[in-house]
């Protein structure tokens, strides 16, 4: 009895242990959003959303930040979805599954793991000084794209292995390629989660400051950037400029961006669940 | 006619010999069934007919199989068109997450029809043909996976039929059915083997027995007996059949 009475103690005690790790988790999540918030807000309005960047601290905008990350992404996106989702494809569909492609998987997933400024080092050398890009937008998009690569052909994988084999029988026994199976079947059952995939790498792509200050992207940019080979700056490395000043002005400045960059990715994150939701909703096995 | 004629035909996965030698002639427009316990080699086989086990990595097989006098496994032979001619249902029922009607129409467009008016036709008529254009035709646009299971198998059975195959193989196509499903696909077979050449793959010897006209029965991975299937059922030559059919072993 007493041994039942100690276990029971054990679940009890678990239980909160649990729910105070949760707490905690939560909390700093609040009081770092309330504080930010708290300085952030009252700074952000259409002004701050279309001034140029300037020595004066209330007269500066984010127009350079976010229209450098729309481009960031833009091109991003273009570069990295078409080889990821290809890559992910053949790795499922097509490759043999022997030894060299499970050493090829393992490696797929330490690159996801691997430190970005690591990535911005290559992007310096392979796209900055061998492609001549400079630190240009097209320079930094690459790598970025090279560092999402992994992340994005994890998740194709795991989307394309989710997609029952029954489904992929049925389209052979019917007479169709594997091609035909593919952008027939497979890619519309696996679509939510591919694309659940893109768009949560994509959000992380937006965050990432390190290797995009490697390569040489600019804190301050006087001009919205007009073709892929501009010159840039992104919304995280604004914000790091503006924290590393001493005035107090431009510390508001930062929190302000910080809500912005903060308020997209969850946009983004949320679009993402919204999707994976209904894609599941619409096909059940 | 001899439609379909497997000659020593062995196959492995890996180092698992699980065919051996098997001979069999399949005659057009019957209904053959294989029988046997769990793991004998009677769906191993039906997926040789039309190279489903290609995809198999560890997979091989030696011998011929002629289907109309061709050696399908000849380097030549173009599996998708193999298996447009050979159809194929399997035991859980597994429309395409698409509408009823796209689920039937998906042979033609993979195949190359374009015409609107042609696709429609050939859609209702294999409706018609399946048993089941009764009971959809007010709900071609609505998602497969609304029909019930036994509708669903006779959605998978039309589907196969709009691309116009000689041969059906159905590999338990009843197995995953409530009584009354089962008896409609039963009589949909009935009704087919006037102009298709049918193999089914069944644990119920009593399907075997109301559907066939021949009986195929495979032990360890070898053809025991073939035979018209009030023989086999009545009056087999082999000791294991008898046992088998019995209900002493299986």
């Amino acid at each position: 009895m007493s041994n039942l009475k100690r276990n029971r103690r054990i679940d009890k005690g678990f239980k909160y242990v649990g729910i105070g790790c949760t707490l905690f988790g939560l909390l700093m999540l609040v009081i770092f959003i309330g504080n930010i918030l708290i300085d952030g807000l009252q700074r952000i309005d259409w002004d701050f959303l279309t001034n140029l960047p300037s020595r004066k601290a209330e007269k500066s905008g984010i127009l350079t930040a976010w229209t450098g990350t729309a481009w960031i992404l833009a091109l991003t996106a273009m570069i990295a979805i078409p080889l990821g989702v290809a890559a992910g494809i053949y790795l499922e569909e097509y490759g043999k599954k022997n030894r060299i492609a499970a050493m090829v998987e393992v490696n797929i997933a330490n690159l996801a793991g691997v430190p970005s400024i690591i990535y911005g080092l290559l992007g310096l050398e392979v796209f900055g000084r061998l492609m001549n890009l400079g630190a240009s937008l097209l320079a930094g998009a690459f790598t970025l794209a090279i560092l999402i690569l992994p992340i994005l052909i994890v998740a194709t994988r795991e989307a394309l292995k989710a997609v029952p084999n029954t489904l992929r029988e049925a389209s052979y026994a019917m007479g169709a390629t594997k091609w035909q199976t593919i952008w027939h079947q497979i890619l519309p059952a696996a679509g939510g989660g591919i694309l659940t995939g893109i768009i949560l790498s994509l959000s992380r792509a937006m965050g990432e400051t390190a290797p995009l200050i490697v390569i040489g992207a600019l804190a301050y940019v006087p001009f919205v950037p007009k073709s892929p080979m501009d010159e840039f700056t992104v919304l995280p490395m604004q914000i790091f400029n503006w924290v590393s000043r001493p005035q107090h002005e431009f510390l508001v400045n930062g929190a302000a961006a910080i809500i912005i960059l903060l308020l997209i990715t969850f946009i983004m994150n949320g679009i993402a669940v919204y999707l994976r939701n209904k894609w599941q909703k619409k096909i059940t096995w | 006619m001899k439609h379909i004629e497997a000659i020593d035909v062995n196959a492995y996965y890996g180092d698992n010999h699980v065919l051996k030698s098997i001979d069999i002639a399949i005659k057009e427009n019957t209904v053959t069934a294989f029988i046997g316990p769990s793991g004998c080699g009677k769906s191993t086989f039906l997926r040789t007919l039309n190279r489903m086990n290609d995809y198999i990595e560890s997979f091989r097989l030696e011998g011929k199989i002629l289907v109309e006098g061709n050696d399908i496994y000849k380097k030549k032979v173009n599996v998708e068109e193999l298996r447009q001619k050979i159809g194929m249902v399997f035991q859980k029922p597994n429309p395409f997450p698409k509408s009823i009607f796209e689920n039937v129409a998906y042979g033609l467009r993979i195949h190359g029809e374009k015409d609107k008016k042609k696709i429609e036709e050939v859609v209702e008529q294999s409706l018609v043909k399946a048993a089941l254009w009764s009971e959809v035709k007010d709900q071609l646009k609505k998602s497969a996976f609304g029909l019930s299971g036994g509708q669903q198998q006779r959605l998978c059975i039309a589907r196969t039929l709009a691309v116009e195959p000689s041969i059906i193989l159905m590999d338990e196509p009843a197995s995953a059915l409530d009584p009354i499903s089962t008896a409609k696909i039963e009589e949909l077979i009935n009704e087919l083997k006037q102009n298709y050449t049918i193999i089914i793959v069944t644990h119920n010897m009593q399907q075997a027995s109301r559907v066939s006209d021949r009986t195929a029965f495979f032990y360890m991975g070898e053809l025991v007996e073939v035979g018209k299937t009030t023989d086999i059922f009545t009056n087999p030559s082999k000791k294991q059949t008898e046992n088998y059919i019995s209900g002493r072993f299986g």
